[in-house]
């Protein structure tokens, strides 16, 4: 096995849980690159969806934002933003949802608007909503990708942007959400799940080479870990060969 | 019948001070020019209504032209955050900027609710959310056909307009092509609306996908060739994703935004 870096491998084991066949609405940075990677290996016919208006876009490089023109030109077909949200997202017609956040708590929720308990005068202004709260609300279910650290993973976020599983099960059935919320979480250092009872998001992976503490120790919050604790599978040559390229013919 | 003016006549004509104005495109079909010639003209006062505000709205929030933006995503996509927006949201300068914020949904549906002549629109979506805690446009709403809980949003309906698009004929119609975003609801949702094109041509050639604004829904249309750059314009130019990460370095700093400011303002 050669060598990779922890980022080569979060983005792997992010494009893995992408399936073939499935729809994939994609936000940009890491869950763009993931998602480019599983359609170029073995989910080719993993259709992406941006929300500039492209579905089942095919580009051959990675696109430097959603509204990439290359998008478009490879796109079955391009559709005004109005129809991407109230057509194809809200009814629930996509079945995963692909995010990155600021802050992530153990429920699953996620932060994208500011960081500091006052939203009138925050720490760091973040961009915003974009289309997160509706990717997170309605499809049929969500994958989070985003590094880890404490300052990251947080106890409780400080403003929801998008709602994971509120403060814990059945919160999402209450409100009438309709999509099954965050199901997976991957970092640079394992997967996460929500606890089946509780929606509590606990470790149920480790990557390669990193031990149960580690990930302790980056989590703001005391991180069950579960009974049936997995090893990740070490990339294959084909990933690592196909990530490179990927990443290569986007500069 | 939309009128044929210059850039400069344009915006001196439709963009008064105090009003609500939209300059939209996603990504793509940026009217970049346009936003230039209102900070030339020294415009304050304004309320800006953008979906994604990217980089030519931090150089009007920076320049002062704003008091309020009304949003859901702003940052200089492919590369990090709005330094001028962020110094106006956390410092105050170089003047307070309220901002009202949605998402994606919500604001598309608030220029589908303008377009449509209808008061308000109703999404699914900011159940759970804290958007909703500190956005007074964003309010409950039962359906009274099943009960479901709701959010209901107010329509948009800006003061004026501005979108970019490739092309126009002479009677001012107006052809559009590619990643065609929220802009003929934002067209059709203001009182005043003005488009840039890339080019005025004799004839409009029908191109398959194209959307087409007819004269008689667009107040003026200028020529502003390259009107849309950093931005692209499908068939003209592509993004130029340099001139993006170019201005992260100019942003940063109060002093070199107002070099970039003097040179744009000259």
């Amino acid at each position: 096995m050669s060598d990779y870096t922890t980022d080569e491998m979060m983005s792997i084991a992010a494009a893995r849980a992408l399936k073939d066949g499935m729809s994939c609405f994609v936000g940009i940075g890491l869950p763009s690159t993931a998602a480019n990677l599983a359609r170029r290996s073995h989910a080719p016919n993993l259709k992406l969806i941006y929300e500039s208006g492209c579905l089942g876009a095919k580009p051959s490089r990675l696109p430097l934002s959603i509204g990439d023109g290359e998008l478009a030109e490879t796109a079955d077909a391009v559709v005004s933003v109005p129809e991407v949200f109230n057509y194809w997202l809200q009814p629930g017609r996509i079945d995963v949802g692909f995010l990155g956040a600021a802050q992530l708590d153990k429920f699953g929720n996620i932060n994208t608007t500011v960081i500091g308990d006052d939203y009138a005068d925050p720490k760091v202004r973040l961009p915003g909503a974009g289309g997160a709260p509706e990717i997170a609300a309605s499809c049929r279910e969500v994958f989070v990708v985003l590094r880890q650290s404490k300052r990251a993973f947080v106890d409780k976020v400080d403003f929801v942007t998008s709602f994971g599983h509120g403060s814990g099960r059945g919160d999402r059935e209450r409100l009438g959400l309709p999509g099954a919320g965050p199901t997976l979480v991957v970092t640079d250092l394992g997967l996460m799940r929500p606890d089946p009872g509780t929606a509590e998001l606990t470790l149920t992976d480790l990557h390669p080479g990193v031990e149960v503490a580690q990930v302790l120790e980056a989590t703001g919050w005391a991180l069950k870990v579960a009974d049936d604790l997995r090893r990740t599978p070490e990339p294959t040559e084909a990933e690592l060969a196909g990530l490179r390229e990927l990443k290569k013919a986007g500069e | 019948m939309a009128e044929l003016v210059s850039l400069a006549d344009g915006v001196a004509d439709l963009v008064r001070d105090g009003d609500t104005v939209a300059l939209e495109g996603f990504t793509h079909l940026i009217p970049v020019a346009a936003g230039h010639e209102i900070i030339r003209q020294g415009r304050r006062g304004l309320t800006l209504v953008r979906m994604t505000p990217d980089i030519v709205y931090d150089q009007l929030i920076g320049a002062g032209c704003a008091s309020k933006l009304i949003f859901s995503w702003g940052g200089n996509p492919g590369v990090g955050s709005l330094h001028r927006f962020r110094d106006a949201v956390q410092h105050g300068w170089p003047v307070p900027l309220e901002i009202e914020e949605h998402s994606h949904a919500g604001m598309a549906n608030r220029y589908v609710a303008g377009a449509s002549g209808l008061p308000f629109a109703v999404l699914r979506g900011y159940s759970g959310t804290d958007l909703a805690k500190h956005t007074a446009t964003i309010k409950p709403i039962t359906c009274p056909f099943t009960g479901e809980q709701l959010a209901a949003v107010p329509a948009l309906n800006p003061d004026v307009t501005i979108v970019h698009a490739q092309r126009a004929d002479r009677d001012g119609n107006v052809q559009l092509w590619g990643i065609a975003g929220v802009q003929k609801e934002a067209v059709l949702a203001a009182k005043r609306s003005l488009v840039t094109v890339e080019e005025i041509v004799d004839e409009l050639e029908p191109r398959p996908g194209a959307l087409v604004l007819p004269s008689w829904a667009v107040t003026a249309v200028a020529e502003a060739p390259g009107g849309a750059k950093p931005s692209y314009a499908a068939g003209y130019y592509d993004r130029d994703n340099e001139g993006y990460q170019a201005w992260d370095a100019v942003s940063r700093d109060r002093d070199e935004f107002g070099k970039w400011l003097a040179e744009v303002a000259a």
